[in-house]
Order: C-alpha cells, then sequence, then structure tokens
C-alpha cells in the first residue's frame, strides 16, 4: 500500500499503478476533461500510461470548465 | 454631511465630494484608501461576455468606480439567460447584451465610461481591441475563446482573470505576464464533442454571481496592488459540498504560448460552436 495525496484528499493505494490506472480508479468520467499534475508538475497525457505513481505522490486533477455565460 | 465623509474630505484632493461619499466605504480601508480608489477610477477593464460571469463582474466594477469598462458580446438577451445574468432585466430579452449591460452600468455609476462591442471576440480584432484595457475579465462559454483570450494577452503582455463554471462548480485563476498561463495548465482546448458548456450542462445561477465576484474582486486587487492575486494557483469550489480547493501550478517552459520555446506564434480561432455541441 502506497500513501497519496488527490487534490488535496488523502488515498492509499496498491502499487504498481499507472497514472491512467489511477485516473479510472478515481472515476474521472472523461478523462478528455481533465488535466493532471503530478507533485505539481504537469503531465502530459501522452505520458500517462508511463508515469508510475509512487509512495507519497500528490497528484491533482484540473477539470476543464468552459462555461461562464 | 456625516462625520465620516467631512474626515475623508479634509484628507483628499482630487475627488469630488460626491465621489468621497460615493467610494467612502472603499476609501475608509487601510489598504486601498484615496489613493487606491483614484487607481481604480483611472483603470480600464475588459469584460469578454455580458453573461453570468460578466454580469456580476460588469456591476461591482461599475459600482467600485472603474473609470473605463469596455465590454464585448455578439448575442441578444434571450428569457433563459434572466435566471443568472443579473445584468439583464425581462424588459431587455431580444436587445444587444452590450447594451443593456451599458445601460445598467451607467444608471449604477454614470462616471464610468463605457465602450461596447456588439460583435465575436476572434484573432482578427482581439490583439487590437485588448490592447485599449490595462486588465482582461473573462467571461466567456467556451474554450475557443477561452484559449484566445489566454494567447493575446499573453502575446500583448496583459494581465487576465480567468473564469470557468459548469453545473455546481466554478474555477478561476489570475495570469500576470510570468506567471503561469491557461496553456501552462491545460495545454490546449478538449477534444471538441466531449465539451459540455453552460447551456447544455446547466449551471445553478448564483454559481456564476460567486465565480464572478472573485473575479471582480481580483481585479480590484489587481489595481490597487492590495494583498495577493491568484496567480500561480487554480482556485476551484463546489457548491454542493461548499468546498474550496486552492491548486499550485506552475509556469511550464513546455509551454505552446508562454514557454521558452512557444510553438503559437499567431492567435488561433478554434472551431468548437459554443452551445451546440453534444447533446445528450
Ligand atoms: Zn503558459
Amino acid at each position: 500500500m502506497a500513501k497519496i495525496t488527490v487534490n488535496g484528499e488523502a488515498q492509499e493505494v496498491q502499487l504498481p499503478l499507472s497514472l491512467t490506472e489511477l485516473i479510472k480508479q478515481n472515476n474521472v468520467e472523461q478523462p478528455e476533461m481533465v488535466s493532471v499534475q503530478v507533485n505539481e508538475e504537469f503531465a502530459d497525457r501522452t505520458e500517462w500510461d508511463g508515469i508510475q505513481i509512487k509512495d507519497g505522490d500528490s497528484v491533482d486533477f484540473l477539470y476543464f470548465m468552459g462555461g461562464g455565460a | 454631511m456625516s462625520a465620516i465623509d467631512k474626515y475623508l474630505k479634509n484628507n483628499m484632493i482630487d475627488l469630488t465630494e460626491e465621489q468621497i461619499h460615493r467610494y467612502s466605504r472603499h476609501i475608509l480601508l487601510k489598504d486601498v484608501g484615496v489613493e487606491g480608489q483614484e487607481k481604480i477610477m483611472n483603470a480600464r477593464v475588459l469584460v469578454v461576455g455580458a453573461g453570468g460571469l460578466g454580469a456580476p463582474v460588469s456591476l461591482y466594477l461599475a459600482a467600485a468606480g472603474i473609470g473605463r469598462i469596455g465590454i464585448v458580446d455578439a448575442d441578444v438577451v434571450d428569457l433563459s439567460n434572466l435566471q443568472r445574468q443579473v445584468i439583464h432585466f425581462t424588459k431587455d430579452v431580444g436587445v444587444a447584451k452590450v447594451k443593456s449591460a451599458k445601460e445598467k452600468i451607467q444608471a449604477i455609476n454614470p462616471d464610468v465610461k463605457v465602450d461596447t462591442y456588439y460583435e465575436f471576440l476572434d484573432s482578427s480584432n482581439a490583439l487590437d481591441i485588448i490592447k485599449e484595457y490595462d486588465f482582461i475579465v473573462d467571461g466567456t462559454d467556451n474554450f475557443p475563446v477561452k484559449f484566445l483570450i489566454n494567447d493575446a494577452c499573453v502575446m500583448a503582455g496583459k494581465p487576465f482573470s480567468h473564469g470557468g463554471i459548469l453545473r455546481f462548480n466554478g474555477q478561476t485563476f489570475t495570469h500576470l505576464p510570468g506567471t503561469a498561463c491557461y496553456r501552462c495548465m491545460f495545454q490546449g482546448p478538449p477534444p471538441a464533442g466531449v465539451v459540455p458548456t453552460c447551456s447544455q450542462a446547466g449551471v445553478l445561477g448564483a454559481i456564476a454571481g460567486m465565480l464572478g465576484t472573485i473575479q471582480a474582486a481580483e481585479t480590484l486587487k489587481y489595481f490597487t496592488g492590495v494583498g495577493e492575486l491568484l496567480t500561480n494557483r487554480l482556485l476551484t469550489f463546489d457548491a454542493k459540498t461548499m468546498q474550496f480547493l486552492t491548486v499550485n501550478v506552475k509556469h511550464r517552459d513546455s509551454c505552446e504560448i508562454c514557454g521558452t520555446n512557444p510553438s503559437i506564434d499567431h492567435l488561433i480561432d478554434y472551431e468548437q460552436p459554443a452551445c451546440e455541441l453534444k447533446k445528450h
């Protein structure tokens, strides 16, 4: 078990775990509508599959919000 | 004249008696004072979109005494706008939003000069319009224009406030030259077709007020120099739980527009009709 933080909240996850799998586990409905940073560094979506989550990582999902009118 | 007004008048140079009275609650703030109020009165702000966000932004900036407010919007008021676009009234249905907004702004504060742009912001006019203003507020409802505003402001070296709302959620950040931009965080628009906008997805009317007033406060903070702006931070909230979350974000060296080797050297008009996508 590894302890990580997702959007400021503590989570326990089983390693190995890729960023893509973490996104799935967190029920992100539309991965196209989210931008992700790991430890405050932007994670390019083309690299999500290859990014392995480590103990202590802090992951942020930033959701696209296009409304305003 | 009240004691407060008298006190203020004795400590003041340029403002008229009426202005001292009107802005007394700003002037009384130590961090603002007469100097801060004068900065507000010399400020020029462009509000893009006279809708859910643009309405509260324009109302509060007008009340605050911003010297010049430009409003860009190509739409006319629709009955379904009135649930949240509080600058427009029932009698305004069918009227150009910029005209309706100008009327309310001047009713609140005749000192404010209002420029109206009854057109869409696009790659052909964005830089020309933006250059007349000191601070830009994004109150638009679609990604193509949000990225256009970002790119134009980065190119022109202008600060801006980004705003987005969806259902019960809102997000905002403030950009100053050199700090994280919209592309630093989101790279580019999501693929067309997966994107819900306000009009398709719905939005709780008051959410627009919550987010718009944050944007107005950031604008006033920018001009008065008070406190810390929402730079390099993305603020999001979920009104269902009333949880506010601030995520630190960074200027990204590989950013397509503000990075070391920007790949974008001109403004882009992305194809993505705002409100007619994907019907669920
Ligand atoms: Zn950037």
